[in-house]
């Protein structure tokens, strides 16, 4: 009796055991192929979108050396007629068909060098008091939003702004110190840049600057340094290669701008004898003369402008990217 | 997987309903009605005009279009590309007509597939305006002395030569400052060939052209840039088109003709300037003009068509009504002219381009009668 209720109770339990134990067995089953197929599609979906991107990323590589070879097949004219010496000719006259793009190359160069100059110790100033000093309340934030706001304003409406502001206060500055004073020039056109450029570094500068370890500052600060000495010796030698990055965006902007400084450039031909004279770059030269170029030759030879710009750009990166790589060392 | 492969069917599909809307809309650029393009489509291209070029007869062109509209139904669509551009486009083939300040030159007239006549349309004129405050009276320029200043050899206001044939007025001693146009135009292609013609120097140090190597001065970008200049500087000479001088009240000199009159620009001293004999091709610069009362820096600007208009699929409907329309405007559409600070067409230039419109022809047969 007992023994026959006890083998009850043993299959009994054994019957649940075994229900528990089948069932455990296909939920796992169903999950295990739950899993795959989740896992399959997954896998899949990672696979295309590893290929979306690929596709796209060689896309844009694609389009560059499209533009760089549209370039050079369109101004293989003028590389034929002028030669390597389109690089050092002093004179654009395109009723004689002489091109000589010096001049604008100077004049690119400078501009761009000078607008630099005179921007840096502003974009530092904003990008150490917006990442250190004052990271959050609503005086930071409108600076924050006014700096970026000067990256978002059209630039024919600096070139304007400059025509009708700045050209005669740099001109009666020009007057006071003694020289030609036109107003327009290499000078008028660095200053419209630097304004210009002033939000890349920035920007850049004080996202870096908020990245640095509050430990490492905490470290400074516990050993008796002050502000000044923890920006100087922890901050900046941490976000280097950040800011430098940003000065690199910022040339990057000052070279290829156009309209801006078109306005205010003065525009001649002439290869500038000061920075205060009027000059002219291959931005501009381009942007002018492209309409009206009415033979062959010209047109290739503004083409041929427009590939020296883009190797300009792309040396001048490449130096900027080995100059990171050796502060970051 | 479902997911994916619906994901990118729908992709797909957006994509490509995108591409045959833009199609679409390309098939219906200028078309008012889309729904019957079907039905009507070569009628409804017939019906408009394409056209490119100089951005100096924009404005005019702007408004005889749109009366011309109103009475024939034609729609033209005009780009205000520039003179190059525009024939530029007309060798491609991309517009029926272009519209240049400036005669095709060889390299251009060789790179078209067929002959391009030139029809006279409309006349401006260059003038040569300054900037000098305390000065009531207009003053008066010679070529010599014109070409002088913008070789840079006279380089104050107060200089002997310019003193010379302004007799009793008071020359401030400020710099003179030339303003010129920065971008290539037909402006300075006027203003060059006419300082060209009167001064051998001008011309073989720097030449004509729509840009040109400039020995002194400041490039402004289009009239108002040029205007710009000279009203900021003291001293500011520059050469502006006569219709935007006109119409922003600039100050701008009397010009010695060749002649020997001080002739104020003005709309009638432009058109007389085109009094003269014009050839029979009109491929003739105005500048510095033989007419004893014409303003010496004028210029003709023509529309330029292809004089066989059978070429790639054109009907004979479509040339028809492309050359009515251009013989209107040298007729009708010339009262516009006045309002908008344009010369009229002369009595002389009105005569050579109906006779040139008659020689356009449509397969080899003339389209006007």
């Amino acid at each position: 009796m007992e023994t026959t209720a006890n083998n009850d109770l043993i299959t009994r339990s054994e019957n649940i055991l075994e229900r528990v134990i089948t069932s455990t067995k296909i939920r796992d089953a169903v999950k295990g192929i739950k899993r795959i197929r989740r896992s399959h599609r997954q896998i899949r979906a990672e696979n295309v979108f590893r290929r979306t991107l690929t596709i796209v990323g060689l896309v844009t590589v694609l389009l560059v050396m499209g533009i760089m070879l549209t370039l050079i097949v369109q101004s293989t004219l003028s590389i034929k007629t002028t030669g390597i010496s389109y690089l050092w000719g002093k004179t654009w006259d395109p009723v004689r068909d002489i091109f000589g793009a010096y001049p604008f190359l100077l004049g690119t160069l400078l501009t761009s060098f000078l607008a630099l100059f005179i921007s840096i110790p502003f974009s530092f100033a904003v990008a150490i008091f917006l990442g250190e000093y004052y990271p959050k309340g609503w005086l930071p934030n409108l600076l924050k939003n006014t700096v970026e706001l000067i990256a978002a304003v059209p630039s024919v409406i600096y070139g304007f702004w400059g025509l009708a502001v700045l050209v005669p206060i740099v001109r009666s500055f020009e007057s006071s110190i003694g020289v030609d004073p036109v107003g327009l020039g290499i000078f008028t056109s660095s200053l419209i840049l630097a304004i210009m450029v002033i939000p890349y570094a920035a920007s850049l500068g004080q996202s870096m600057i908020k990245m640095v370890p509050a430990n490492l500052k905490e470290a400074a600060y516990s050993l008796g340094a002050t502000r000044w000495e923890v920006i100087r010796s922890v901050i900046i030698p941490y976000t280097k290669s950040g800011l430098f990055a940003g000065i690199l965006l910022s040339l990057g902007r000052a070279l290829g701008e156009t309209m801006a400084v078109t306005m205010v450039i003065g525009n001649t031909s002439l290869i500038p004898k000061s920075i205060f004279a009027p000059g002219n770059t291959m931005a501009s030269v381009i942007a002018n003369e492209f309409t009206e170029a009415d033979h062959p030759v010209y047109l290739s030879a503004l083409i041929e402008l427009g590939l020296v710009l883009f190797l300009v750009t792309v040396v001048i990166n490449m130096i900027g990217k080995r100059l990171t790589k050796q502060f970051t060392n | 997987m479902k997911k994916v492969k619906t994901l990118a069917l729908t992709a797909f599909a957006i994509i490509v309903s995108g591409g045959m809307m833009l199609v679409g809309c390309n098939g219906g650029t200028g078309n008012g009605s889309k729904a019957d393009s079907t039905a009507n489509s070569t009628s409804d291209n017939d019906n408009t005009i394409l056209g490119a070029g100089s951005t100096f007869d924009n404005p005019l062109f702007s408004k005889m279009f749109s009366e011309y509209n109103k009475t024939n139904g034609l729609k033209v669509n005009y780009q205000s590309i520039g003179s190059g551009g525009g024939i530029q486009q007309l060798t491609s083939k991309t517009v029926d007509f272009g519209a240049s300040d400036a005669p095709l030159n060889g390299k251009q007239d060789s790179a078209l597939s067929g002959p391009v006549v030139h029809v006279p349309v409309t006349a401006g004129a260059v003038v040569i305006s300054y900037n000098l405050p305390e000065l009531k009276d207009t003053l008066n320029f010679t070529p010599d002395v014109l070409a002088k200043m913008f070789l840079g050899e006279i380089k104050k206001w107060n200089d002997p030569k310019i003193a010379a044939i302004n007799k009793g007025v008071k020359l401030p001693a400020t710099d003179i400052l030339i303003a010129h146009r920065s971008d290539g135009s037909g402006t300075t292609n006027i203003f060059t060939t006419y300082l060209s013609k009167v001064s051998p120097e001008w011309d073989s140090k720097v030449g004509k052209g729509s840009s040109v190597n400039w020995p002194v001065g400041l490039g402004g970008k289009g009239n108002e840039g040029v205007a710009g200049s000279i009203k900021q500087t003291p001293g500011g000479v520059g050469y502006i088109e006569l219709a935007y001088a006109m119409q922003n009240n600039m100050a701008f000199g009397k010009l010695q003709n060749k002649a020997g009159n001080f002739i104020t620009p003005s709309i009638a001293s432009v058109t007389s300037a085109a009094n003269i004999t014009i050839p029979a091709d009109a491929k003739v610069s105005l500048t510095n003009t033989d007419a004893p009362d014409g303003y010496p820096i004028s210029g003709l600007s023509w529309v330029l068509v292809y004089k066989e208009q059978k070429y790639s699929d054109r009907s004979a409907d479509k040339a028809t009504k492309m050359l009515k329309l251009i013989q209107w405007m040298i007729h009708d559409g010339q009262q516009y002219s006045g309002a908008l600070n344009y010369a009229p067409l002369s009595p002389a230039a009105v005569t050579v381009g109906d006779a040139i419109l008659k020689t356009v022809t449509y397969d080899g047969k003339p389209i006007l009668q």
